[in-house]
């Protein structure tokens, strides 16, 4: 279980979290929604200490300050916002980045199986630099899978951290992709993301959190967070949720949110 | 027949992964450093041959005096001191650009160099004014050992200058680096004014940035000095290879950051220091021959740094024979050897893989 007290973050002078609290299961998958400067990326920031923070943050009651990297990196991953690479790299190259972190040497094959899970079988020989930016975020994912490839290793679940992964992915792959972080969360692992597409959390998520200024505005089942209130005060426009009738999945049509006249 | 299938396709190297090539380039620079090295003990202004020498060493007779100094005592201390100047500056191009991300991180490109001579040029003209008892000590070390401070110093502040927030801005890395390199140039300069002749005589020989004055006692000092650094490279290749990712996603691949840059730092430094202490500091080699096996086997650092070390060396020993040979017996300065072969072929390296560099 991966529990944060009180988080507190200010950058450059001005506070971004004022106090934001959450508890992540593993088993199922944590959506961190809000507008944008709501402090998302800060929350999953401060979550894998890319920044200093004020709170405690605990992973299965021991305090991730206290832990070295070397143990962190064995039981999470992270997938940042934005990626570039320094130098010629090859897809493969990059991917077997991942592997680094695992303590027993995977089998050959590790690095090719996680492209192909994210649906770029025979990617391997291309430069990473020549990929499109949503390859490219699907390359990012599949080195993050390398790393933590098991759901769950020997001290207990393991952890993805995922900073918006399917933002720049069509909808084919966006699909995909949360289906393998849903089947992740499902055999036990922790996926933690931050998702600006309301109908696809609204569809995945077990718990969601509604981030607004920097704080948090509601946490709970979709169900109880995507609400007509709650999204119109987060993201100051009048939406409407619905439910599809035949299917349990919440929805929600734009449609409110366009003035007439 | 499928299982056959199978047992090939574990053995059949991936598309994309160059790891079979870049060993098979280490051999090939094993080889051709062995090549070079031989040939360069056979050629000179004397003419002494080396075969003739070696013959008679194996027919048991004595060789002359005259020929097994020139052998012994000039050729075989500079070959030596090619190497390891070569090593040492194609690896701290390699290091330096993994830890700046960046290609054209260079430590004479980026002041690192220019700091180092002015640590050097330091050490020989304020090293008289010392505390004589830590001059005593220091002795022949005190050169290289302030030349290793200076660079020390110079990395850092580069670094800290440039690297806000785990990112490193390649503007103010090149535009800091060259500011500190006038820097440590001008205070050089007020230095050398400052120097009297004995000085000034010492001066212009370490200046020259060339083998020429090669001798055991200048290989023994440099040497350890620059085993040092190379011995701490097998280290760093995987962390380099993360740090590729940026800092962030490196310390979430277990590595530990603040460590491998500080380790990164102290043995460019080293590398640096060392190699400018006895040679004067030689151009182009830190950025082409780190920058032309990236091209050949790809920026993986486990085979880069290695790599680095045996063409930095191979390629010194051959344009030290270049600079020896062709104005005999007069000597050309290293530094234009490598600057007029280097300067070009990077320029052509660069057009030609416009598209794949990132700044
Ligand atoms: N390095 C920084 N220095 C100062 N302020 C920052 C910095 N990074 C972010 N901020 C500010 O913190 C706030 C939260 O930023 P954050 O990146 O967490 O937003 P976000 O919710 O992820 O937004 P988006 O949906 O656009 O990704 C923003 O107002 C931003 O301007
Ligand atoms: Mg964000």
């Amino acid at each position: 279980m991966l529990s944060a007290a009180d988080i507190h973050v200010d950058l450059a002078g001005a506070p971004v979290l004022r106090g934001v609290s959450l508890t992540a299961r593993p088993g199922g998958m944590t959506v961190i929604v809000g507008p944008n400067g709501s402090g998302k990326t800060t929350l999953l920031r401060a979550l894998t200490q890319d920044l200093p923070c004020r709170g405690a943050i605990r992973l299965d009651g021991d305090d991730i300050a206290y832990m070295p990297g070397w143990r962190l990196a064995t039981r999470r991953a992270v997938l940042p916002q934005a990626s570039r690479i320094a130098f010629p790299f090859t897809v493969l190259e990059i991917v077997r980045l991942g592997l680094m972190a695992a303590g027993s040497p995977p089998p050959p094959g590790r690095a090719s199986d996680a492209l192909a899970r994210v649906g770029l079988a025979g990617f391997e020989g291309r430069f990473y630099q020549e990929l499109s930016g949503g390859e490219q975020q699907r390359t990012q994912l599949a080195r993050v899978l390398c790393q933590v490839w098991e759901p769950v290793g020997p001290d207990g679940a393991r952890w993805l951290f995922l900073d918006e992964p399917v933002s720049s992915l069509d909808i084919g792959h966006q699909i995909e992709v949360m289906d393998r972080m849903a089947d992740y969360a499902a055999r036990g692992g922790g996926v933690i993301a931050v998702m600006h597409d309301l109908n696809l959390t609204a569809m995945y998520a077990d718990q969601v959190i509604l981030l607004a200024a920097g704080r948090c505005l509601a946490a709970g089942p979709p169900a109880e967070v995507l609400t007509d209130d709650l999204l119109s005060r987060a993201y100051g426009c009048a939406l409407r949720v619905n439910t599809a009738p035949p299917a349990p999945a919440t929805f929600l049509l734009p449609h409110m949110a366009r003035r007439v006249g | 027949m499928a299982v056959a299938d199978l047992a090939g396709a574990r053995l059949r190297p991936v598309a994309g992964d160059r790891d079979r090539r870049a060993r098979r380039v280490m051999l090939a620079l094993i080889a051709v450093l062995g090549a070079v090295s031989v040939l360069s003990l056979g050629t000179g202004a004397s003419g002494t041959s080396l075969w003739a020498a070696l013959g008679k060493l194996a027919r048991g007779e004595e060789i002359g005096l005259r020929e097994e100094v020139i052998l012994f005592d000039i050729r075989l201390p500079r070959l030596a001191m090619g190497a390891m100047v070569g090593a040492a500056l194609a690896v701290s191009g390699a290091v330096m650009q993994g830890l700046f991300r960046n290609p054209l991180a260079d430590p004479g490109l980026v002041g690192v160099g220019a700091g180092a001579g002015l640590g050097a040029i330091c050490a020989i003209v304020l090293g008289a004014a010392l505390p004589f008892a830590l001059g005593d000590t220091l002795g022949q070390y005190l050169v290289p050992v302030a030349a290793f401070f200076g660079g020390w110093a110079t990395t850092i502040l580069l670094y800290r200058l440039s690297t806000s927030r785990g990112r490193t801005s390649v503007a103010v890395m090149l535009l800091g680096g060259i500011a500190l390199g006038a820097l440590a140039g001008a205070l050089s300069g007020i230095l050398i004014y400052m120097a009297d002749d004995a000085q000034l005589r010492d001066l212009t020989f370490w200046g020259l940035g060339s083998l020429a004055g090669a001798t055991w006692d200048k290989v023994l000092v440099a040497g350890p000095l620059i085993a040092l650094a190379l011995a701490a490279t097998p280290f760093l290749a995987r962390a380099l290879n993360a740090l590729a990712l940026g800092e962030g996603p490196a310390a979430h691949l277990g590595i530990a950051v603040q460590r491998m840059k500080n380790i990164s730092i102290l043995t460019v430094a080293a590398a640096t220091g060392a190699a400018v202490a006895v040679s004067g500091g030689i151009g182009f080699v830190g950025i082409v021959v780190p920058h032309l096996l990236r091209l050949i086997t790809g920026p993986d650092h486990r085979y880069l740094l290695v790599n680095s070390a045996l063409l930095g060396a191979a390629l010194l020993i051959a344009a030290d024979m270049i600079a020896r040979t062709v104005i005999a017996p007069a000597e050309l300065p290293i530094g234009i050897v490598t600057a007029t072969l280097g300067g070009p072929f990077f320029l052509w390296i660069l057009l030609r893989n416009r598209s794949l560099l990132d700044l």
